[in-house]
């Protein structure tokens, strides 16, 4: 593989369309200089961090150590499905579902495809396994918080309607079905449109990337189509799994809507 | 008509309700009247197990905690003051629109509101479409939050003859009702409410 390398004055050559950037918010008075330096030094220090986090996972080949890494991204990706919730279940649900659906999907799929079709040795060798299940968690992360977004916004919208189904004597998984397919519908919704849209309106990231380092276009496009089955897989699983878990979670055994269980609306 | 105790209830209790212990016989209507934000709908609420709440309630000497609660909704069916409707349409509400028919055109309905949308419906019309929707399932006690409150005075009582045709036919009732005369044209008792403390009354 042949790729041209980059040097620190190709960067700062870039840097000055940022540069560019916050000039305009100066001339325009749009106040935005301080964001932008503040997100673009962020920029910065993350992807260094995590070049240097890389570069040593992938030195170490560590079942324990890729495992951690692995883990840490899964909770962060939960705390981001939680900000991402209006009406969020209260206590530790809030937190538990969501991450919790979406550790048991986006591991499921990882482990799937790190052990049929891509197959590095080891397994686990994280220069796979990591952007792997990045790419699936990012992915699911969305599927998952748009599937409870929906969830609880529409149970708190429609109670009147499936109390109504309630007191008329269906279950609970009948009285929610309209609004639990909802749920599911826009979760699954994103991924649909981004299958459809691949390579018409945007060159996904990563084939870009593979394209950029020198692999073969006609390579690069199955791995694409590899990831996008896997983010697929994932979204359906993690989205289903935590839909469901959080229908279960807002009703009980006696068949009652539940929205005490939501944490009270902030403000 | 009335003799034989057909709902018991026994310490039903919650958060918001302070033990209460009645009973309510084959053919019998209670009014329920109290303040508003009291706790009447609190309590029938608890009764068709809508809330969580603890208590003994059993209907013809079966408890209810023995059965699945959707099981005890459509035998104890507690009709909200508003009413809920998850179809686009009246026809969509109803599984078997012949037997329901009857009662619609009994209540001043046109038979062919099976179409309508229901966010073309008024107040009043809504509140009828749930009375049917509730009582084409036959339930044996009736729990009424307001049925009429919405209502002119020939649909309430066309409301009230039906309700008393299904208490002749062996129903019971509890009646949520701010109308004096109404609850003395129909019970036999009154409970009042106040602040989740339910007492039984003179009507």
């Amino acid at each position: 593989m042949n790729y041209i390398q980059l040097e620190l004055t190709d960067l700062a050559l870039a840097a000055l369309l940022v540069l560019l950037n916050a000039g305009l918010s100066i001339a325009l008075q749009l106040k935005l200089e301080r964001q932008l330096v503040i997100a673009t030094l962020r920029m910065i220090v993350q992807l260094l961090l995590v070049g240097l986090v890389l570069t040593t996972l992938f030195a170490l080949v560590s079942p324990l150590w890729t495992g951690c890494a692995a883990l840490a991204m899964v909770l962060f990706a939960g705390r981001e499905i939680m900000a991402r919730q209006e009406r969020r279940l209260a206590g530790f649900w809030a937190y538990g579902v969501g991450t919790g659906c979406m550790l048991v999907a986006a591991g499921l799929v990882t482990i799937f495809a790190l052990t049929t079709p891509v197959q590095p040795e080891p397994w686990y060798n994280p220069r796979y396994a990591l952007p792997l299940l990045g790419m699936i968690l990012g992915n699911t992360m969305t599927g998952i918080s748009l599937g409870l977004h929906t969830l609880t916004s529409n149970l708190v919208r429609e109670r009147v309607a499936v109390e109504a189904r309630l007191t008329l004597g269906a279950t609970r998984r009948e009285a929610m079905l309209p609004v639990t397919k909802s749920a599911l519908r826009s979760a699954l919704m994103p991924i649909i449109n981004a299958m459809a849209a691949t390579g018409l309106v945007a060159l996904p990231g990563m084939m870009t990337g593979q394209i950029l380092a020198g692999v073969e276009p006609a390579e690069a496009v199955k791995y694409q189509i590899l990831i996008m089955f896997l983010i697929a897989g994932g979204t359906g699983l993690g989205a289903t799994a935590a839909v469901l878990a959080g229908g279960l979670r807002l009703s009980d055994q006696r068949h009652r809507l539940r929205l005490d269980r939501l944490a009270p609306l902030r403000d | 008509m009335s003799g034989s105790r057909m709902l018991a209830v026994e310490r039903l209790r919650s958060p918001l309700l302070e033990p209460v212990s009645f009973e309510l016989a084959t053919g019998e209507c209670l009014a329920v009247s109290g303040p508003s934000g009291s706790g009447k709908t609190v309590l029938l609420r608890a009764l068709a197990d809508l809330d969580p709440n603890r208590g003994d309630v059993r209907l013809d000497g079966q408890a209810r905690d023995a059965m699945p609660a959707p099981a005890w909704r459509r035998k104890v069916t507690y009709l909200p003051a508003e009413a809920g409707w998850w179809a686009e349409t009246v026809g969509g509400h109803f599984t078997d629109w012949s037997a329901a028919e009857p009662a619609m055109v009994a209540l001043g309905l046109p038979a062919e509101c099976r179409d309508w949308p229901i966010s073309r419906l008024s107040t009043g019309e809504r509140q009828r479409l749930a009375l049917v929707r509730a009582l084409v399932q036959k339930p044996r006690v009736l729990l009424l939050d307001e049925p009429t409150s919405g209502l002119d005075s020939a649909a309430r009582t066309a409301v009230e003859a039906m309700i008393s045709a299904c208490l002749a036919a062996g129903a019971a009732a509890l009646w949520i009702t701010h109308d004096d005369a109404q609850a003395r044209r129909l019970a036999g008792r009154r409970l009042t409410v106040e602040r989740g403390r339910v007492s039984e009354a003179a009507l």
